[in-house]
């Protein structure tokens, strides 16, 4: 089967579209799925679960200690007390960047990611260079991405190896004081809550 | 097991390619793979650490040449077929041809939002938890042929138990139908020469979490 840069062309592609749609088929047709609820599913992953939940929360810790507090003692239930479109499960851990900290969330052994706030993980997190690497040289994948830390800065590399999800909390920019969580919300990027990126900087947004 | 799917610290897979601008899915099939195994998952047909091990159970080659989503649909096929809810030939012939295993629950459009809830893996603790944050523990070396959640590079190596994270549902076991068999579960860290030797970067840390029965004191 071809690998997904392949996907938009040739017979291969036809051959992965056929086979998920005879699945489909003969699973719709012994009565064990109902497409509609797929047409749901995929709806709401392409529109309402992303990283625009994950980085409300961030924004929102950056401006609140308590709530900054309630987030790292017990992230799944900080999270829900926010009422956001996508229902968080359990086990959800937030882990504080600080200066002395870098903290980079993997899942070596496939692709476990924190969905319910950040939304599906993007291929290259699933891919194996990420996998097989962050572990063994987290500075390095960070060179991949452009960011480079102080030497004397303590990296932290979480293995997401069972159930636990962990969401990266990043820390605020200067120059952001005063600022609405809906404006520090548009700092945080996805990767600043994975590990492999940081925040933008005020001039980034304007 | 000692499979492709356990490539913490390998080398030679290249640099890390971010893609700008990445759309939620690359094509609709991978949609419809991604929603067929939440239902299923919502249906019972099989714990989602089954559908990892039949992941980890494809050929390395196919492992390695197949996208993210393919991976999932052959895996996904082996459950549907090992699991006797359709065979091969109907897969092949793409339409049913006799009943399968009956499934207790069905995902309609109105039950999506709370199939879509990730569900808890909190179990009753059997016993209270062995370790505490701070305490020193050696990670088994075990090879078992089936799933297991203690990732190759971290096995037989010294850590210290940073985070409790409460009795869980135990994959190990889960994946091979045998049971929850509640465990308790720890982030365990290393220093990054436990793991990859005196040379290895003094800044670097590294975590897993680990089930109980992976781990005895050190």
């Amino acid at each position: 089967m071809a690998r997904h840069d392949d996907h938009e062309h040739g017979s291969e592609l036809s051959e992965t579209q056929l086979r998920v749609r005879a699945l489909e088929t003969v699973l719709t047709e012994k009565g064990y799925i109902d497409p509609a609820a797929l047409d749901l599913i995929i709806e709401a992953y392409e529109t309402k679960i992303g990283p625009h939940t994950g980085a409300r929360v961030v924004a929102k810790a950056w401006r609140d200690p308590a709530f900054k507090r309630a987030l790292l003692e017990d992230g799944s239930k900080a999270v829900r007390a926010l009422g956001h479109e996508s229902r968080v499960g359990d086990h959800l851990v937030a882990v504080e960047n600080t200066p002395a900290r870098h903290n980079m969330v993997v899942c070596t052994l496939c692709s476990c990611y924190p969905w319910d706030v950040l939304g599906l993980p993007p291929v290259w997190y699933k891919s194996a260079p990420y996998r097989t690497r962050a572990v063994k040289d987290p500075r390095g994948v960070l060179a991949d991405f452009g960011v480079k830390l102080p030497g004397s800065t303590e990296i932290r590399v979480w293995d997401s190896t069972a159930e636990t999800r962990f969401l990266v909390l990043p820390m605020r920019p200067p120059g952001t004081d005063g600022w609405s969580e809906e404006r520090l919300a548009q700092l945080i990027t996805r990767d600043a809550m994975i590990g492999t990126g940081l925040p933008k900087r005020p001039e980034e947004v304007a | 097991m000692d499979g492709i799917h356990d490539m913490g610290g390998m080398d030679g897979f290249g640099k890390v390619e971010p893609e700008p601008n990445e759309p939620v899915f690359h094509a609709p099939w991978e949609g419809r793979v991604l929603a067929m195994q939440r239902a299923l998952g919502y249906a019972g047909a099989w714990p989602i650490d089954a559908s990892r091990f039949a992941q980890e159970r494809l050929p390395p080659q196919v492992y390695l040449g197949a996208s993210y989503y393919q991976r999932w649909a052959l895996a996904m096929e082996r459950n549907v077929i090992e699991r006797a809810f359709a065979g091969a030939d109907e897969l092949s012939a793409g339409r049913a041809l006799r009943p399968g295993n009956p499934l207790a629950r069905k995902l309609t459009p109105d039950l999506v939002k709370q199939g879509m809830t990730r569900g808890s893996f909190y179990r009753q603790a059997q016993a209270p938890a062995r370790f505490k944050p701070g305490d020193r523990v050696r990670t088994k070396n075990i090879h078992p042929p089936t799933h297991t959640r203690l990732p190759r590079y971290a096995r037989g190596r010294l850590g210290v138990i940073d985070l409790v994270h409460g009795c869980h549902a135990f994959p190990d076991t889960v994946a091979i139908d045998k049971g929850d068999n509640p465990q308790w579960l720890y982030t365990v860290m290393f220093e990054a020469k436990e793991l990859w030797g005196s040379d290895a970067d003094p800044t670097v840390k590294i975590s897993i979490d680990a089930f109980e029965p992976h781990l005895e004191p050190a």
